[in-house]
């Protein structure tokens, strides 16, 4: 068989970098950065994520299939937030402009 | 009956039965990842509208207890990791302790998770009619940190000149809290169901380096509801904690 065994110096290297990122994480919440520190937080959450899911779920040794279930499932939840949002985050500037709007024609 | 790994009529060989099963397992996954999409979705919305509750409602949570819970669960996830590996190279006996080891920090997490969920109710921050986000700056309780009450009193009173509606928005905060931690625990109990299932068909010695598959795919679903925890941590806990 041409399975892939992952050896157990893998995972304990995996779970040592994943308990690094973890205190680094903490360590930049208490830092004040504006905006930027949700876009540490997710992209070291993502750091993470993308660990677990090559090694200790192998996907580093599936096949090709494989990646494509996990591509399709980032890429959807992608189209959800991304095209959300997109109504969302605009729609405040929409409602003001309405109110200002309705607020011309009263007077 | 039960499986032993033989070859089933409909493949070729026994390595597509297996990555069949496996890709079987992640399209469950990717079908998981937008169920819990939805709440990771009404989060984002919620605290982009209001994040001066988010952030009061983030610094009420103890980062000790939330930062032991994400050890404890990427450590179970290494143990459960070791157990596909015990189970591969036919360890069998190291492939029951590291499932029970899993099973065991799976339950110490819910039992954090269980003091968590306690001190929220003891400081009436469950959303309804008794929520109340000032109510552990107004009854403080004899043990409590002096210092640690003021710099909250400060922090809230600035939070309401901001907003405020801080009691309902900080609601949203917590309705929040609690369905996405809440869905995630569901998901440890189903897991931890389903690891007994695996250390008691281990003991049998149902698995064999060449027939282990139901220690793989419970592998799998564990590192997903891993995964998920990664993402909730930072975005629960971590939120305007530089104050």
């Amino acid at each position: 068989m041409s399975e892939h065994i992952v050896s157990p110096k893998v995972y304990i290297g995996i779970f040592l970098s994943l308990m690094v990122l973890t205190a680094a994480t903490v360590a930049a919440a208490y830092v004040n950065l504006g905006p930027f520190n949700i876009v540490i937080a997710l992209a070291i959450a993502s750091v993470k994520a993308t660990l677990v899911v090559l090694y200790f779920m192998h996907a580093r040794y599936s096949p090709k299939r494989t990646h494509m279930v996990i591509i399709a499932a980032v890429f959807w939840l992608a189209i959800m937030l991304a095209l959300t949002l997109s109504d969302y985050v605009t729609r405040d500037r929409d409602m003001a402009a309405n109110t200002q709007i309705t607020t011309m024609l009263r007077t | 009956m039960h499986r032993t790994g033989e070859l089933y009529g409909q493949f070729e060989t026994l390595e597509q039965q297996k990555e069949s099963a496996a890709l079987g397992m992640w399209v469950f996954l990717s079908t998981e990842v937008l169920f819990f999409g939805g709440l990771f979705m009404t989060y984002t919305l919620n605290r982009h509208y209001y994040g001066t509750a988010f952030g009061v409602g983030s610094n009420t949570l103890d980062l000790k207890l939330g930062g032991l819970n994400t050890v404890i669960l990427i450590l179970s996830s290494l143990t459960m990791a070791m157990s596909v590996w015990a189970s591969h190279v036919g360890k069998r006996r190291q492939t029951t302790s590291f499932l029970v080891a899993t099973l065991v920090l799976g339950t110490a997490f819910l039992g954090v998770k269980v003091i968590e969920y306690k001190q929220k109710f003891d400081h009436h921050l469950v959303p309804g009619y008794h929520f109340q986000i000032d109510y552990r700056a107004q009854h403080p309780a004899p043990n409590d940190d002096p210092k640690e009450i003021e710099a909250e009193k400060e922090e809230l009173s600035k939070a309401f000149a901001k907003d405020p509606d801080l009691n309902a928005h900080a609601q949203l905060y917590f309705s929040l809290y609690f369905g996405m931690t809440g869905l995630h625990a569901l998901h440890m109990i189903v897991g931890a169901g389903m690891l007994v299932w695996l250390i008691r068909q281990s003991m049998l010695g149902r698995f064999t380096p060449t027939y282990n598959t139901p220690v793989e795919m419970i592998g799998l679903y564990w590192h997903f509801v891993d995964i998920v925890w990664i993402y909730l941590f930072p975005l629960l806990y971590l939120i305007d904690r530089h104050r």
